[in-house]
């Protein structure tokens, strides 16, 4: 990771290592021939994806980041079991419980878009600690609009996954970094920058570094 | 006043590492008890060697810090307002990590 933000620069990073983290992670899934991956996100964490998705126009992901399974009609299904759980009660249970953790934070998230948001929950958290389930509620419960235009599932020309686009995500940020080309994959697009932690990196584009110009996107 | 203070959860790296503080907190002036508010103002002058916005924000702990006052969330004891006796366990886990 440090080698590509030398050549990305700070911005832009957990693009790059979500996408590529969760690729390991379905391609090691894959290989241990496994039949359902579970991940340890956390109610905190759903909630900051719902606002995320929010505050960036990320129609695609705001109506799929709050589903307890994903990707049900894949090879590989995956959930999120402490979906409902609080941060802080996990973080409790751990204490008192003596469970050995990690507690290191990525160096690069100081940058991150997603720190504004988990920010920002963590302020409605002291006032109205409800406010975290009730986020999840609202995004449970988005409806889009039947004239928004949705991204269909193919798979990717590339490496034959699954994508949204002709080239899944990784494979776009892989040429992209081969290339010398740091911004491929990233830009103003109709799925807009991804913050791949958590969301799948399905949508990506054709690889092309031009811009759209203002006011033209196409949802 | 003699009191036991523990950073978790990557906060021990705000205090040079060290994890368990036994440490005498005097009282403010005039005052006959010590409360959290009092000991939150004193840790940040003589424990936090760096990076204090981590630990604090305005008078209180900065959002997504746990505090455990004996082994019991400071929300139940009133928070800032809640008063410390003699060897009192204070626990400081931040919650926040990941990426």
């Amino acid at each position: 990771m440090d080698e590509i933000v030398k050549m990305i620069g700070l911005k832009n990073n957990c693009t790059f290592c979500g996408v590529f983290r969760r690729q390991a992670l379905d391609r090691g899934a894959a290989l241990l021939k496994v039949d359902k991956v579970a991940t340890g996100h956390n109610a905190d964490d759903i909630a900051e994806t719902v606002l995320l998705n929010i505050l960036r126009g990320d129609i695609a992901r705001l109506s799929r980041c709050t589903s307890i399974i994903t990707g049900e009609d894949g090879p590989i299904p995956r959930c999120k079991p402490f979906k409902y759980t609080y941060e802080k009660e996990i973080v409790m249970y751990a204490y008192f419980k003596k469970l050995d953790y990690f507690s290191t934070e990525c160096i690069y998230s100081p940058n991150a878009y997603r720190g504004f948001a988990r920010e920002f929950i963590k302020d409605l958290e002291r006032i109205r600690p409800r406010a975290i389930l009730d986020i999840i509620k609202s995004g449970e419960d988005f409806r889009i609009s039947t004239t928004t235009k949705m991204p269909e599932q193919g798979t990717c020309e590339r490496c034959g996954y699954i994508s949204s686009q002709k080239w899944c995500k990784a494979c776009v940020l892989l040429e992209g970094l081969n290339r010398g080309l740091p911004k491929l994959g990233i830009g103003r697009t109709q799925g807009l920058n991804s913050d791949g932690k958590k969301d799948r990196k399905r949508d990506s584009r054709t690889p092309s570094i031009e811009s759209k110009q203002c006011g033209s996107l196409e949802f | 006043m003699h009191l036991t203070l523990e950073f978790g959860g990557g906060l021990e790296l705000l205090c040079k590492s060290v994890k368990f503080h036994n440490v005498n907190v005097d009282l403010p002036k005039g005052a006959d008890k010590l409360s959290m508010r009092d000991l939150l103002a004193w840790v940040r002058t003589n424990l936090i060697k760096e990076r204090p916005e981590m630990f604090m924000k305005g008078e209180s702990v900065r959002p997504g810090v746990l505090v455990l006052v004996n082994d019991c969330d400071w929300e139940l004891s009133g928070q800032l307002d809640t008063t410390l006796e003699e060897k009192d366990v204070v626990v400081f886990i931040s919650t926040l990590h990941g990426g």
